[in-house]
């Protein structure tokens, strides 16, 4: 514990938006014990989609592949996803076609990026586009699913006073998955050979090349896996949180994902943070049009999330500094 | 002594499109030898030494490791059979530690978990082996140049080479760093390792090398070792005539007062006080050589001269003019070229051509524009005059800047810098990292400038290259100008103590 301290900086700006989230929390749980928690919780449904899209940002720009296709990504697979679902009942199957959806959109993103040396923007951007004249064109009122995935309490977690209900109650399988997952892609990514490997390629690929290292090969895998988790993204809103496909449901969830990760300094635990406190503002703010403050419009309170995210992103954030090969395909020197 | 014998390469070529880089090469490494490989730019020696190492496959010839045939044109192979590359160009990832530099690619683990403890324990005990001090934890984008390098040396020796290849090794290091480097090598080669290293530069030879091994234009012309030989012999083996290293320059003219500067000030990128408190004149017609150990404050002098950097303090004038604070342009508009330190960063613009380099100061007036439209034909036509008066050698003027060797460059940015109606020339490191034929040329060129009336301040960290051109020396130290000596009988000593900051 003492070495747990010693290494926060109590006057950093993280440790000071901690605090503060963490007063208010405690403040408002003593104040409303019931709506503290349901705010808190939606609050956390709100953050996982992005900070899972934000993983995928992680894994390809950590790589040394900028991809803004997160977003056409999560549309397609999440159409793909829920029309399966619909049309064979089952959605174990209608996750699967997510996933694969997801790698396999990747996989052309990879191809254009990694092989062809396209420019990783356009590549990102015929992603996008294809998705969503794809799935719009495609569109089909009325399809259902016959279920969505179920919410459960975790045993005995839930239980934890102040936090259990937080994360581990009242929730779906992906939701619950995430907490693992996202831990995970940190660990992989700071403690493995493998995440070692991909952060020499995203920074210096000449490096990991004389040492042996296939750069082309550890960049198409990274990018698939992910793919894979934007995939996963996908199927969980459409068969989890939502339980229904529309017309351009990530609107622009993608491009948040994106600015998560800058914030997040492509951390993945520091992307997770971000996001949850973007989930928080936002769950702030519906809970705000819920209690119906009559004298503010609307729409300002549905700004909130992002004005907030902005002014923490010009004021706290301060100078990021992205993986120094992202964007740039690599080739060898030529000889 | 066979059984000492490490690497024989035998009758080695390689063409590339035009050109023969290697034709029928033979060298022998033994164990614990220290070979320099010695050639101006495109003589061949970087093709060779590739070749070893697996990056180009040759057309003929064969090449025997410790008495096995190496199959050629493949990096693992050279690698497992113990040879190891320290590229000119570092390949490190900056934002890492020198311990997870050093394991990239093989890292000790546990798993698929990297145990960092080990890591580093494999760090100490290489730093300690062969005496090459560095901290495991350092993230490398701290370290100066000659740690990073320390640390590609590691890497190389982690994998057990019996052969170290060194390409330009000391192109980028200061001084000092240079004496460090050369002690390591030849604690090196005690070691046991053999080591191949390239270099324009013929005290580092004089200094460690065991054998010499002289190429030019693809072929060997010599062997020799130092001790049977001399810096002149050396030199005249590589471009293949007289060098003349006391250059015939003839009395200087000194004139009026060109530049003054008073009292400045510069901080550097750390925000650290550079230039501190610095005073100089430069008259028209000498040569001022700014002579002293790197990161003294020049780099920082001449980037306020050339208004590429803020000045703290104090003031400098152009004939008269105080243009303290004027913009880059205004100030090469009073007549003040600039042959930058870095010219990759600073002085070209490598995606670009040739032509369009020639003319990068000119490009808006007439006769290269039109009103707003370049006038192509104009341009093209005076860079084929450029290309010839300057000898730089390249198919054509279109040709982008990328693809041209090191001293080709330098040819171009002196060829713009020059040409114009110049009152001063500000030419820091302008023989930095290139071959001896162009070192020539460019000299004959600054003083040529010179006896036309214009004044040149020489910033170089070659003592040699300063006591062979300047009029005046003046010695900077921690950001000051401590002395001002007249060329004629100087004395080396005296210049090094002064250096050094010793008070006269």
């Amino acid at each position: 514990m003492g070495r747990i301290l010693s290494r926060i900086n109590f006057r950093s700006w993280k440790f000071l938006i901690g605090l503060i989230v963490l007063v208010t929390w405690i403040y408002c749980y003593v104040a409303n014990q019931d709506i503290t928690n349901s705010v808190v919780a939606s609050g956390m449904r709100f953050a996982m989609p992005l900070a899972l899209a934000a993983m995928v940002g992680i894994m390809c720009e950590r790589s040394g592949v900028i991809n803004i296709g997160i977003e056409g990504t999560m549309l397609l697979s999440g159409f793909t996803g829920f029309y399966v679902a619909s049309f064979t009942k089952n959605i174990i199957l209608g996750l699967v076609i997510s996933i694969l959806t997801g790698v396999l959109t990747s996989f052309l993103h990879a191809m254009m990026t990694i092989k062809w040396k396209m420019d990783q923007i356009i590549a990102g951007t015929i992603i996008n586009i294809l998705a969503s004249g794809l799935t719009s064109f495609l569109y089909k009122q009325g399809s259902t699913i016959p279920n969505t995935w179920p919410i459960f309490d975790i045993p005995i977690l839930s239980n934890i006073p102040f936090i259990g209900h937080a994360f581990f109650s009242q929730q779906g399988p992906i939701q619950y998955l995430g907490l693992l997952l996202i831990p995970g892609i940190w660990v992989m990514m700071y403690k493995t050979r493998w995440g070692l490997r991909t952060r020499s390629i995203g920074e210096n690929p000449g490096s990991a090349d004389t040492a042996g290292i296939s750069v082309i090969r550890m960049r198409m895998i990274n990018v698939m896996i992910g793919g894979a988790i934007g995939g996963l993204v996908g199927g969980f809103i459409c068969l989890e949180l939502v339980g229904s496909f529309s017309n351009n449901f990530t609107a622009g969830a993608g491009f948040t994902a994106l600015a998560l990760m800058i914030f997040g300094r492509w951390n993945p635990l520091g992307a997770f943070a971000a996001a949850i406190l973007f989930g928080l503002a936002q769950a702030l703010a519906t809970q705000l049009q819920i209690f119906g403050i009559n004298n503010v419009p609307n729409q300002f309170i549905t700004m909130l999330p992002y004005v907030f995210t902005i002014l923490v992103l010009a004021f706290a954030a301060g100078k990021v500094r992205p993986p120094a090969a992202a964007g740039k395909s690599y080739e060898k020197e030529k000889s | 002594m066979t059984n000492n014998s490490l690497l024989k390469m035998e009758n080695i070529s390689k063409s590339f499109p035009g050109v023969k880089a290697n034709e029928n090469i033979s060298i022998e490494v033994n164990k614990g030898e220290i070979v320099a490989l010695l050639g101006e730019n495109g003589a061949g020696k970087s093709t060779l030494v590739k070749t070893v190492f697996g990056l180009i496959k040759p057309d003929s010839g064969t090449i025997t490791i410790k008495g096995e045939v190496m199959e050629p044109g493949d990096t693992a192979v050279a690698i497992r059979h113990g040879v190891g590359m320290v590229h000119q160009h570092f390949q490190l990832v900056p934002v890492m530690t020198v311990a997870e530099n050093i394991m990239l690619g093989d890292e000790p683990h546990r798993g698929a978990f990297i145990s960092y403890a080990k890591a580093k324990q494999v760090v100490r005990d290489l730093s300690e082996k062969f005496g090459l001090e560095i901290d495991p934890d350092a993230v490398v984008e701290d370290l100066p140049v000659g740690l990073q390098q320390r640390v590609e040396i590691l890497k190389a020796l982690r994998k057990n080479v019996d052969l170290l290849i060194l390409d330009e090794p000391t192109a980028v290091l200061t001084p000092q760093e240079i004496d460090e480097l050369l002690e390591v090598i030849k604690n090196l080669a005690k070691q046991g390792v053999g080591i191949i290293f390239i270099t324009h530069k013929l005290r580092e030879v004089i200094a460690v090398a065991d054998r010499v091994v002289v190429l030019r234009n693809g072929k060997m012309v010599g062997t020799t070792s130092p001790k049977e030989s001399n810096e002149l012999q050396l030199a005249q083996l590589m471009i293949g005539r007289e060098v003349i290293f006391q250059l015939n320059k003839g009395v200087a003219n000194p004139g009026d007062v060109v530049l003054e500067v008073n009292d400045l000030q510069v901080r550097d990128d750390r925000k650290l006080m550079a230039v501190d408190g610095l005073n100089l004149t430069l008259r028209a017609g000498e040569i001022l050589g700014v002579a002293g150990v790197e990161g003294n404050g020049q780099r920082e002098l001449v980037e306020a001269l050339c208004g590429m950097r803020p000045t703290v303090q104090g003031s400098f004038k152009i004939l008269g003019i105080d243009v303290t604070g004027n913009s880059p342009r205004s100030i090469h508009s009073q007549g003040v070229s600039h042959v930058p330190e870095d010219r990759e960063k600073d002085g070209l613009i490598s995606s670009l051509s040739i032509e369009e380099n020639l003319v990068l100061d000119q490009y808006k007036s007439e006769p290269f524009a039109k009103g707003w439209i370049r006038n192509l034909g104009a341009i093209s036509d005076y860079a084929t005059e450029m290309i010839k008066k300057f000898d730089i050698r390249t198919p054509s003027g279109k040709t982008p800047i990328s693809s041209l060797s090191g001293g080709n460059k330098q040819k171009v940015v002196i060829a713009r810098e020059l040409t114009q109606d110049a009152k001063i020339v500000i030419a820091a490191q302008p023989t930095r990292g290139i071959d001896i034929g162009s070192i020539e040329f460019i000299h004959n060129q600054l003083l040529a400038e010179r006896s036309t009336g214009t004044a040149v301040l020489l910033v170089s960290s070659e003592l040699d290259e300063i006591l062979a051109l300047s009029d005046r020396i003046a010695i900077i130290y921690r950001g000051k100008i401590v002395a001002t000596l007249d060329s004629t009988n100087v004395d080396r000593t005296k210049i090094g103590r002064l250096m050094a900051g010793a008070s006269s």
